[in-house]
């Protein structure tokens, strides 16, 4: 995909310029040159040291940076899960405490209507029996009333009558007349 | 690119010469053999040092640019060894990470002017996959012991056809830190004489008065392309590199 390009690219220029370029050999591959061959001694040599640098110092160096951060965002998560966790029967533990005491306050309510209920209740019955007591008393001096009344009338009656009897004829029987009341009376 | 003193002096354009080899340190580099091409090896691994430890200096839970820099091509690395290799990546994952990281930051410092690019000589890459060959044989020898030379008869082959196919598995085999070193050898020797060669038609034109200085911005264009090019190759060499290594390996620590 990238070579493509490059080596016609390679090829142009290389086809155009003179051949000294190629012909001259490439320095890479004059293996005479004691340089070559110490470029790849001095390779080896600095390559081990890189890679000794590498694994004993740099690397667990970044490591210790991503462990850290990787138990400090464990540890964070763990304190917010345990956290979100009280928080969780805290608000269960509200909600219980709330339904108790609105369960509490309902049989309160619950218990001061009966009671008010029943006082009321007796109180009216109790009203009820001084009335029927008092109605009782009435009816029975409303009865003696009328009976004082009615066994005075024939009395009023008889004497009423005499005087009358005696105004008209002058002369009176209290027997007959009391007995003529009484007939009429009755 | 030493090459270009000749180019002015004469019409040619020397476009290998950039890749000789000079004792730096004068004598003493004479003596120790040390040319530019080490010095930059050890510029390389002094930069990709260096980034680590500036890098990963803050050690911060919330990394700042370069810490996340460092990290990312940690994780990028790690991730290819282990995806690749396997449950046993993470101890061949320093080795994978040093190959990646010299091979890249060879590819990269000699896209700068007047370095050098130690990626480009063939000594150096089959010395790398030298070993890349060597340490899968010995991992393979490590985790199979001498099994693992069963490999190259694949299971389920008939017998007869052994004495064909055990050459072409051989050949093939042999033929890996061939291709592996060559492979990054052409791809770097090719960019580098390519940005060599546009850089000469540059200075041929511009001697052919007005009229060459104006056609002189061509090349120019196309080596801002190719250096564009370059940067992309030079990873991807370095990426072909490390991905097969990790391959090679696996199958050394796979049962």
């Amino acid at each position: 995909m990238y070579r493509t390009p490059r080596l016609f690219l390679f090829a142009a220029p290389l086809a155009a310029v003179p051949g000294r370029a190629v012909a001259a050999g490439m320095p890479q591959l004059n293996f005479h040159d004691p340089l070559l061959i110490g470029q790849v001694v001095w390779g080896a040599v600095i390559f081990g040291g890189f890679y000794l640098a590498l694994s004993r110092f740099a690397l667990p160096r970044v490591e210790r940076v991503l462990t850290n951060r990787r138990t400090r965002i464990q540890s964070d998560l763990d304190v917010a899960r345990k956290a979100k966790a009280e928080a969780d029967r805290a608000s269960a533990e509200l909600l219980s405490a709330r339904h108790e005491a609105a369960e509490q306050a309902r049989a309160h309510v619950e218990r001061i209507q009966s009671e008010a209920r029943a006082s009321a209740d007796a109180h009216a019955a109790e009203t009820a029996k001084r009335l029927e007591a008092e109605i009782a008393n009435a009816e029975t001096r409303i009865t003696q009333s009328r009976e004082q009344a009615l066994s005075s009338l024939s009395e009023i009656a008889t004497s009423t009558t005499q005087d009358l009897v005696a105004r008209l004829i002058g002369t009176q029987d209290e027997q007959t007349v009391a007995s003529a009341v009484k007939r009429v009376s009755a | 690119m030493t090459g270009e003193a000749s180019v002015a002096a004469g019409s040619t354009i020397d476009a290998l010469g950039q890749f000789e080899l000079h004792p730096v340190l004068g004598h003493l580099g004479e003596a120790l053999r040390f040319s530019q091409s080490p010095l930059f090896m050890l510029i390389a691994v002094a930069v990709v040092l260096v980034f680590l430890y500036v890098g990963m200096r803050p050690a911060a839970v919330v990394p700042g640019r370069l810490q996340a820099a460092a990290e990312i091509s940690y994780d990028f690395v790690h991730d290819l060894a282990v995806s690749t290799i396997g449950e046993n990546g993470a101890t061949f994952f320093p080795f994978v990470f040093a190959i990646f990281f010299f091979i890249l930051a060879g590819n990269y410092l000699g896209l700068l002017p007047f370095a050098f690019t130690y990626t480009s000589h063939i000594a150096v890459t089959f010395g790398l996959a030298i070993m890349v060959f060597v340490i899968s044989i010995l991992a393979s020898i490590r985790f199979q012991g001498v099994g693992f030379l069963k490999h190259f008869l694949p299971a389920g082959t008939p017998v007869w056809l052994a004495p064909l196919l055990v050459p072409i598995e051989l050949i093939s085999f042999l033929s890996r830190p061939v291709s592996l070193s060559i492979r990054l050898f052409a791809n770097m020797v090719a960019g580098h004489v390519l940005l060599e060669v546009f850089a000469g038609f540059t200075i041929m034109l511009a001697g052919l008065g007005a009229f060459g200085h104006v056609l002189a911005v061509a090349p120019i264009a196309i080596n801002i392309a190719l250096t564009a090019l370059e940067l992309l190759v030079g990873v991807l060499q370095a990426y072909v590199f490390a991905i097969l290594t990790c391959i090679y390996l696996r199958e050394a620590v796979a049962h």
